[in-house]
């Protein structure tokens, strides 16, 4: 079987400017930091970025590498609203696709399958129609003629996912409680790279927890990225919960841009070594 | 606090409580510290075929105290966000939601305040209002009654209103229902011809006047206004021994 382990840089050497990302997770909960983190240091800019959004979008809006955010919300958890994202939106230096949480899944599902567009109630009467002029309805073909919301397949170029383990061929474990969105971010993707706090041999992994968190298989990665402390600083249970302390430091920055220099110069314009190194100390 | 007088939070809790009464074997979604204790109390006293979560992914067999982290004992079922959103396509489901700010009719917005393409204040984003009100029976939390917040338009329509469903036709609009609106001044609901906001009970110590100055637009206040049920002693021991840290309390202005 391909040996498809690689490291952060080289999977998001697969991105450049202006491309869609897909990065799994949900707010502040197992996101692929490792590969944020890679992604400021590549410099990679206009990007568009799909997500269940948290500290992913706010990183790539305070570094200005985002150009649109896709997204049903954008909250780091514990603080309800992502100060980054807010700042971004509120001096309008960032476009919008703002969706219902439901037609955000069914804009992945779309995608996923090749479909065009899966239908939905969700969004019906509300002004998700109005402030997303593309979205359209549709009238369904059989006798009861329902006027449903028709959510567009969110086609993504490169998916990033983080796993609690994986094997070095990609299939990929899960071990928290909420398995996310992370298979179908990979099958809605040209691409996709998953980052894991260890790589292990295949046994582990079927030893290591019930089949059901082998979340992702190996069809649906292109590389896999051993990154321990990888999700950090969201949580990625049961290996580690949410550095609470290290976000409310992330948060604060988003008032001070002394602080928020002084941030990126220590946690972000360093190698992934050194900012676990840095947070560690 | 007392362990035998109610207070206004406790009064609240209990008209929270009753959003959720005869909803039977559903998924009881709260989001607040008021409703979720509020949810509970149903659970454990007249709703017990309630299922509720953690707030997370674990759904629990028993009304657990604000705060407490569930045992496996507690555990009678597994809720992940995929499933959640099954549930709630499916219908089986009541939520109780904040609103930033609601309507006559009630639209709710947790969106943004001021223009969405370029707003004052980013707030929550639209979350799943859209699909939730337009799928299953939602009730919404307002814990500062005023005319911020009970406005006559909302900035950025997240949760859909009568006004809004009735537009729809009947197909889009048949699974649609505003409940009940809780706030700390009263309860209210939108049984009137037009569905506009009806008061229904003020909350004890809380004048007729104080909920017109506050509210933003014309409420249908009908003759005779009941005074929203005081929790009993019996109760008031539930909501002490649910909320021992005494969040709700906290959350309600007074």
């Amino acid at each position: 079987m391909n040996d498809k382990r690689m490291t952060a840089d080289e999977a998001v050497a697969e991105v450049t400017d202006g491309m869609t990302i897909g990065i799994g997770g949900w707010g502040s909960r197992r996101k692929p930091m490792a590969f944020i983190r890679a992604l400021v240091r590549k410099g990679v800019k206009d990007l568009t970025v799909v997500s269940y959004g948290g500290p992913d979008i706010g990183i790539l809006c305070a570094t200005g590498q985002l150009k649109k955010a896709v997204y049903g919300f954008v909250s780091l958890d514990s603080i309800a609203l992502e100060p980054h994202f807010r700042k971004a939106r509120q001096n309008a230096t960032i476009e919008a696709v703002e969706l219902d949480e439901g037609m955000f899944l069914l804009g992945l599902r779309a995608a996923a399958q090749r479909l065009p567009f899966l239908p939905t109630r969700a969004g019906l009467g509300s002004d998700v129609l109005k402030i997303n002029p593309h979205l359209r309805t549709v009238k369904s073909p059989y006798g009861d003629g329902e006027e449903l919301v028709a959510v567009p397949a969110s086609n993504v170029d490169v998916a990033f996912i983080h796993m609690n383990r994986a094997d070095a061929s990609g299939n990929g474990q899960a071990l928290g409680r909420d398995p996310y969105f992370d298979n179908l971010f990979c099958m809605a993707a040209k691409k996709a790279f998953m980052s894991c706090e260890k790589i292990v041999p295949t046994e582990e992994l079927v030893s290591g927890g019930p089949l059901q968190s082998l979340l992702i298989n190996r069809m649906m990665v292109s590389g896999v990225v051993e990154a321990p402390g990888g999700a950090h600083f969201t949580e990625c249970p049961p290996d580690y919960a949410r550095d609470e302390k290290f976000q409310r430091e992330y948060a604060a920055t988003a008032k001070d841009e002394d602080a928020w220099k002084a941030f990126r110069a220590k946690y972000l314009d360093v190698s992934e070594a050194d900012y676990q190194k840095a947070v560690a100390s | 606090m007392s362990n035998t007088e109610a207070t206004r939070a406790d009064v609240c809790a209990l008209a929270v409580a009753e959003c959720f009464r005869d909803d039977g074997e559903i998924m009881a979604s709260a989001m607040g510290a008021t409703p979720i204790l509020g949810a509970r109390l149903a659970k454990r006293t007249f709703e017990p075929d309630l299922l509720m979560t953690d707030g997370f992914n674990l759904i629990l067999r028993r009304a657990l105290p604000l705060g407490a982290k569930p045992s496996d004992d507690d555990i009678e079922g597994w809720m992940p966000f995929g499933a959640v959103f099954d549930t709630l396509w499916w219908g089986r489901r009541h939520v109780m939601m904040g609103a930033s700010q609601i309507d006559q009719f009630g639209n709710q917005n947790i969106a943004c305040i001021g223009p969405w393409e370029n707003p004052k204040a980013q707030l929550l984003g639209v979350r799943g209002a859209p699909g939730n009100t337009i799928n299953h029976v939602t009730s919404y939390w307002v814990p500062n009654h005023n005319a911020r917040a009970l406005v006559a338009k909302v900035d950025m329509v997240s949760g859909v209103g009568y006004d809004r469903a009735a537009a729809l036709g009947p197909e889009g609009s048949r699974f649609h229902e505003i409940r009940r609106v809780v706030t700390n001044l009263g309860v209210f609901d939108f049984n009137t011809p037009d569905h506009r906001m009806r008061l229904v009970s003020l909350h004890p110590g809380v004048e007729l006047q104080q909920v017109i100055d506050n509210t933003g637009f014309e409420l249908v206040i009908p003759d005779g206004v009941d005074t929203t049920p005081v929790p009993t002693p019996e109760v008031i021991g539930v909501l002490r021994e649910l909320d021992p840290q005494g969040y709700a309390q906290k959350e309600v202005v007074v």
